[in-house]
This record gives structure tokens, C-alpha cells and sequence, in this order.
């Protein structure tokens, strides 16, 4: 058995992990699955526990000039149902888990589980999201594709905790997120895909694509996106392949119980292939 | 261990409790709100699904550390109210109910849905109980049955 605590205020919380070793545990969504034990008995956790969910300082959602400021603790349906959540991050929450699981998970837990088929993950990459991570004496804000490492990995500290994110707030022409799962409802991506595009003139002038589930990271390649900066549209469609074919040395799947590495990569670069075709 | 404050059907309750406990066996073990069922265990099936204030959410992958001062409903506490007449009316003459061990959980999702959306689309109804599993009935009986509550239930949501 391990010891729980369950702190008052934020204030206490950055407290007790500078004295303690501790899992923070927010929704439970995730890690009451990973340490779940046999029914009845409690759950196989190894680190006490920080229980953070009922901590009022990370549950807000306020617009600032150009970005959306999301707290760590607000449940992925509360996200969901916010008049200004990005319309692409909707789409991606929309088709998440089930109602029950978003009521409770949370957009702090789905970044700091760092899974390669986290659900918001591709999203949030193209929408050039920050962690605001705090300990009790310092303040980072990191880009998410800095702040996660690997599969389940992130340089969070010890004595840190995610307070907030911070996503960039730009309409584009062109936004797409997919997802390819078995079920529908609380289905773990075997491959998600999300893409915006904007046109000045018809000249392509900003170009993110992100793919989850295709390799230990989230694959963004930004100097592959500045090779396309300046084109128009119809060299855009005639550099397809090209694309495609850069694209495919950074998408390296792992065959697993959801599905093969081939099938992940030959869908990855369709889904891809035809993003670009809509593009007209 | 840690002491927590939270209502259960209506009553007020303190307990002193590992707050890593599942809420899914504090409610089954110490309470005997049987009705909760337990399925996949892992928040994939729904069968297990409560009420917390007022949304549905799966009791398995609830630790009680979570619920502090929150109101608990199961569908004991539901089946008190006349929405949840509505309701089980409804899904009996739909034919919503076979085996009947998602029926619990899907009447909790029926009213997490209904609550929050009172005449909900066949489209919203689905992704509504998206998150419960029926092995039995192949979905459109109970389908049809929210649909029913939905009119029969005018001015209760």
C-alpha cells in the first residue's frame, strides 16, 4: 500500500513534490488502467500518490490575444464543449474515448502519458502547443514536441507539475485530423493524421502536418513543412510524391496487437497523399 | 488513508478510505449498490457507469481520492426518480433489455445524455452511449428506446 495525498491548494501540491517522490495522478484514466490489480484489491501502484483533480487553479479556459490557455486539470469533455476550443482540436476530442472517459481524463494527463497515439497529441503538435510546467521555485514553458521525449517519457521533473497549455489560436484554409481505429468509441488509434494549410495568393504560406501511433514520438518534421513554404498549389500537387517519399523515412510504425507496421505506413502516407490532393 | 466526504444517492457520507481504492468496489463491498456492475474493469464497457455530479462516468477507473465532495448516483439512487421511469419503461417496450447486465450502465448513459441534451438526434443517442457495450441486443432496440423516453419524457429533461 502506498501513502495518498491529497492537497488543499495548488500551492500545496508544488509543496509536497519538493519533498516527496510522487505520481501525480489527475482523471486516473490512464494510470488506474496501467496499475489496475485483481477485482476488489487496490491498485498495484509503486510511488505514493498526488491526487490533483479537484484543484480549482487548473481547471480554466481563457482566450488571450492569438492563444487558448487550457488548464492542466479540465476534463477533455469540458475542452470539448468550449465555445474556444480550436475547431480542429473539437474535431480530434469528438471522437475520443467514450463520454465517461472524457468526463474525467484530462488534457495535462493525456501530454504527460506521452503516448505515441495519444488522441489530442497530433493535434496539439500542429497547433504549436506549450506545456507551462511549475515546481515550487521555477517555471518552464516548453514546446509539446520538446516536452515529450518517448513513449511514456517526458522531461518533467520530479518537482514539476503541468499547470496549463497553451495552444496556438490561427484559423486555416485547409484543417484536417483522422483517426484510424477499430471501434469507433474508445479505440486506441492504429494511426492518426492531423494537417493545416494556409494560402496567401495562392502560394502556400503555412504548412504543419503531424502523424500519432507511427512511431515513439509524434512526427512532426518542420524543415520538411519549409520546403513547401512559397510554392502555389499546383506545385504543391505536383511535389506529392516527393512528399510522400520524405515523409516516409521519418514514419517507422511498430507492429503491435492493434495492427502492422506495413498497414500503419501504407495508410500514414495515404492519409497524407490525400491531404495534399484536397489542397486545390 | 485519507478521510473523504462525498453524497451517495442523496446521503451524505464520510469514510475513511486508501484513496487509491477503486470507487467501482467501495460502492459494490461496503455500500451493496450491486447494480454497479463490473465488466472489462479497464473503462472500455460502460457496465460499471455512475452518475458523478451528473455526468456518467466509469466507476472501475474512479480512485476515491478523486470524489471529495462530489455527489454519487447509481442506479439504485436513479431508479428513485421518475426520469428513470421514463426510462425503464421505455426500454422495456423496446426490447432494450436482454441478458440485462449493460442495462444499468446504458440507463445511466441514457441519462447523462438526456440531461445534458433532452431531444437528442439517433446520431447524438449513439455517441451518447458510445462508451457502454451490449453483447445481446445489437444496439438498435436501445437505440430506439432513448428515442422513446426522449418524447414519452417531455419536460422531465
Amino acid at each position: 500500500m502506498v501513502n495518498s495525498y491529497i492537497p488543499k491548494t495548488y500551492k500545496e501540491a508544488l509543496n509536497l513534490l519538493a519533498q516527496n517522490e510522487l505520481l501525480i495522478i489527475a482523471g486516473g484514466t490512464d494510470l488506474m488502467v496501467k496499475f489496475k490489480s485483481i477485482s476488489g484489491l487496490l491498485p498495484k501502484f509503486k510511488k505514493d500518490m498526488l491526487f490533483i483533480s479537484h484543484l480549482a487553479e487548473l481547471d480554466f479556459i481563457k482566450k488571450e490575444k492569438n492563444s487558448i490557455h487550457i488548464g492542466a486539470n479540465v476534463t477533455l469533455e469540458k475542452v470539448l464543449n468550449s465555445k474556444h476550443t480550436h475547431y480542429l482540436l473539437k474535431k480530434a476530442l469528438l471522437i475520443m474515448a467514450s463520454p465517461a472517459i472524457r468526463n474525467m481524463g484530462t488534457v495535462g494527463g493525456n501530454i504527460v502519458n506521452a503516448s505515441p497515439a495519444g488522441d489530442t497529441l497530433p493535434v496539439l503538435y500542429v497547433l504549436n502547443t506549450k506545456i507551462v510546467v511549475e515546481s515550487l521555485d521555477n517555471k518552464r514553458i516548453i514546446p509539446i514536441e520538446d516536452f515529450i521525449v518517448g513513449p511514456s517519457k517526458t522531461i518533467l521533473k520530479e518537482n514539476e507539475l503541468v499547470k496549463e497549455i497553451i495552444i496556438e489560436d490561427k484559423s486555416f484554409d485547409y484543417m484536417v485530423f483522422e483517426k484510424i481505429g477499430t471501434r469507433q468509441a474508445d479505440a486506441i488509434s492504429k494511426i492518426s493524421f492531423a494537417a493545416v494549410t494556409n494560402i496567401k495568393n495562392s502560394n502556400i504560406s503555412d504548412f504543419r502536418v503531424s502523424f500519432g501511433a507511427v512511431g515513439p514520438r509524434i512526427v512532426r518534421e518542420k524543415e520538411l513543412e519549409k520546403k513547401v513554404i512559397g510554392v502555389t498549389i499546383d506545385e504543391l500537387n505536383g511535389m506529392c510524391n516527393l512528399i510522400c517519399d520524405n515523409y516516409s523515412k521519418f514514419i517507422t510504425p511498430i507492429d503491435d496487437q492493434r495492427s502492422s507496421a506495413i498497414y500503419r505506413k501504407k495508410v500514414a502516407l495515404n492519409l497524407l497523399e490525400e491531404y495534399i490532393k484536397s489542397i486545390k | 488513508m485519507a478521510k473523504i466526504k462525498f453524497t451517495l444517492n442523496g446521503k451524505e457520507i464520510n469514510i475513511t478510505i486508501d484513496p487509491t481504492a477503486r470507487l467501482l468496489d467501495i460502492l459494490r463491498d461496503q455500500y451493496g449498490l450491486v447494480g454497479v456492475k463490473e465488466g472489462c474493469g479497464e473503462g472500455e464497457c460502460g457496465a460499471c457507469a455512475v452518475l458523478i455530479n451528473e455526468v456518467i462516468i466509469n466507476s472501475c477507473i474512479v480512485p476515491m481520492g478523486t470524489i471529495n465532495n462530489k455527489s454519487i448516483v447509481t442506479i439504485e439512487g436513479f431508479s428513485e426518480t421518475k426520469r428513470y421511469e421514463v426510462i425503464r419503461k421505455a426500454f422495456e417496450d423496446e426490447g432494450a433489455v436482454q441478458c440485462g447486465f449493460c442495462t444499468p450502465g446504458m440507463i445511466i448513459a441514457s441519462e447523462s445524455l438526456l440531461n445534458n441534451n433532452p431531444h437528442p438526434t439517433e446520431e447524438e443517442i449513439r455517441i451518447g452511449l458510445s462508451g457502454n457495450l451490449c453483447r445481446c441486443t445489437g444496439y438498435n432496440m436501445i437505440v430506439k428506446a432513448v428515442k422513446t423516453a426522449s418524447k414519452r419524457g417531455e419536460g422531465l429533461w
